[in-house]
């Protein structure tokens, strides 16, 4: 067996910078030679709220890029919304703070071996870890065209250079603030058929994914997603973050979202099982 | 440094620190062992462990509370078999102190468990989860009842003998817990866990209805911390020779040396571990270093110490 949580190491880093960026904080964190480590769909959990705060629980959060050359070493960029108590504090942290942060852990998104035509599909600020990813997949000469999809259009995560990396890139909302009103699982069937997708890369929340895994079991499309499930420690010991996923026998297990996941094969999560006893 | 015999004691198991993991808090250690080598600490209590695999409960298992968590996991497990040929043979491997934690739904289930783990080497001792919250029916949590903790314990200790310490994990929400241990120490278990989840539940005020999966869950952290305190420190009193893990929010090593004094041998660490993966480590060395400036060279010295009245010293 592989050693789990392979390349995870807890370290205390800066907070380089911390931008609000519409309804999201952009916030940069020195974590040193680790960046290395870190690929496109893994995650960070980051001790919140100081030391006599009465969260004991670490945070979760998607990596969203990494940068090996920076001139204070590598940094990680998180995209963060202040919803919950941790995540507001931790966008209110400023320049210079230090984090207790683990990281890199959980499961990465797979690279094709060959240069084939891919679907990236970004829910709300699920939309961060993409952009790294997209720039990951051009570079290995795929074909890259985004969807990214919101209720409304401030909650849209679509940094300008973001664009860069991609072949298209079209904006749904539910309001019809930004794009075209609709949902982002609208065009997927007839840009699949148009363009001959080969792989799907989604993140977002979980009625999103479930929508795509309908959608990609009708074609030959390969759809990794990475899911989010509340989770207590993300290293593996609460077992509080599992999905029911089938096995290669045809049983169901409940695998744990931080250890089998974040990026799970679409197929094999049984969306309609999620929160049923097993 | 002044010198300090770190090392404890329970039934005839000798582990060098008095630090553990809490069981159900550390899976198998196997997740931990990138932060730290599981050697270093006393024991690794890993999961309490079925005897046939198990899914456990539906999502959502958990809610943060003010200082602590609800968990309701249900007992996830691979079953007895595959747990002993992978996880056991890797602790074993790692030169960890191993501690297994069963759980059964009947009396019969845990004795065909401790069969099981009677001809298995590189175990330390048994710890018998009595008293998991998270079961369907709250009418099998043993350790509510002094009957039955008694004759789980006792089916334990006459399948596998004499020879392997067995720890019995008991439950805070009951009304007399010192009868409890006496019970269960009078049917053969040389140790006791001190203690284990206190049943809670959240409403989520946006559904109304329970936030957990399985409706109630079992609170942990520093939120229960002086019910774990109390705990130990009147079981204690009642049992002064038997050696006690404590447990219940232990996050600092003053955490573990409140436990020390209230008369536990050896503090678990649980949901600390969650917040850090290394919350372990510092404990330890946090109260070895507490138990140096106080004067003691043994941690044997300072167990139950909070008992002595103030004129003996």
């Amino acid at each position: 067996m592989t050693q789990l949580n392979k390349h995870a190491k807890q370290l205390l880093a800066p907070i380089v910078s911390n931008k609000r960026v519409g309804q999201y904080h952009q916030i940069i964190i020195n974590i040193g030679e680790i960046a290395t480590n870190c690929k496109p769909g893994n995650f960070v959990a980051i001790s919140v709220g100081g030391g006599s705060s009465s969260m004991v629980l670490r945070r979760a959060f998607a990596i969203s890029r990494v940068s090996t050359s920076t001139t204070v070493g590598g940094t990680m960029e998180l995209i963060v919304a202040p919803h919950g108590q941790g995540s507001k504090w931790l966008c209110a942290q400023d320049e210079g703070v230090v984090l207790d942060l683990v990281a890199p852990l959980g499961t990465a998104f797979g690279i094709p071996t060959e240069p084939v035509p891919v679907l990236l599909v970004g829910g709300g600020y699920g939309s961060a870890p993409l952009f790294g990813l997209a720039e990951l997949l051009n570079s290995r000469g795929c074909r890259v065209d985004m969807l990214l999809g919101a209720s409304t259009g401030s909650k849209i995560y679509a940094p300008m250079e973001g664009k860069r990396a991609v072949n298209s890139m079209r904006i749904y909302t539910e309001d019809g603030s930004m794009g075209v009103a609709g949902r982002v699982t609208d065009p997927i069937a007839e840009i699949i058929k148009d363009l001959n997708v080969a792989v799907i890369y989604s993140c977002g929340p979980m009625p999103m994914l479930a929508a795509i895994t309908k959608i990609t079991n009708e074609f030959d499309v390969i759809h990794q997603c990475a899911v989010e499930e509340s989770m207590a420690c993300g290293v593996g010991i609460c077992m509080t973050c599992v999905l029911p996923v089938e096995n290669e026998d045809g049983t169901i297990s409940n695998l744990r979202s931080c250890i089998d996941g974040p990026v799970m094969d679409g197929a094999k999560v049984q969306w309609s099982k999620v929160g049923q006893q097993i | 440094m002044t010198a300090l015999d770190f090392s404890t004691t329970i039934g005839n198991a000798w582990f060098p620190a008095p630090t553990f993991t809490a069981s159900g808090c550390a899976s198998s250690g196997r997740e931990l062992a990138q932060f730290f080598p599981l050697r270093e600490m006393g024991g690794v209590v890993t999961k309490s462990v079925m005897s046939k695999m198990r899914p456990g409960r539906p999502t959502p298992r958990m809610a943060e509370t003010p200082s602590g968590m609800l968990n309701s996991i249900g007992l996830q497990g691979p079953g007895i078999d595959a747990f002993l040929a992978k996880d056991v043979p890797y602790l074993v491997e790692q030169k960890a102190r191993v501690i297994v934690s069963i759980a059964g739904e009947t009396v019969e289930e845990y004795s065909t468990l401790a069969r099981k783990l009677r001809s298995v080497s590189g175990i330390s001792a048994i710890e018998v989860n009595i008293s998991c919250p998270n079961v369907e029916n709250r009418g099998l949590v043993f350790a509510c009842d002094p009957e039955a903790s008694r004759r789980v314990i006792d089916g334990v200790r006459r399948t596998i003998g004499g020879e392997l310490p067995i720890i019995a994990k008991l439950s805070p929400d009951v009304t007399d817990l010192v009868s409890i241990a006496k019970g269960v120490v009078d049917a053969g278990a040389d140790g006791l866990a001190l203690i284990n989840t206190v049943l809670g539940m959240v409403i989520n005020v946006d559904t109304m209805r329970p936030h957990l999966g399985g409706k109630t869950g079992g609170l942990s952290g520093p939120a229960i911390r002086p019910i774990a305190v109390r705990a130990v420190y009147q079981v204690h009193a009642a049992l002064p020779q038997i050696p006690i893990l404590g447990m219940g929010g232990v996050a600092s090593g003053k955490d573990a040396l409140e436990m020390i004094l209230a008369g536990a041998s050896g503090v678990s660490i649980g949901t600390a571990s969650f917040g850090n993966p290394t919350a372990i480590m510092a404990i330890q060395d946090e109260l070895k270093q507490l138990l140096i400036d106080r004067g003691f060279t043994s941690l044997k010295q300072a167990v139950g110490f909070a008992h002595r009245s103030i004129e003996a010293e």
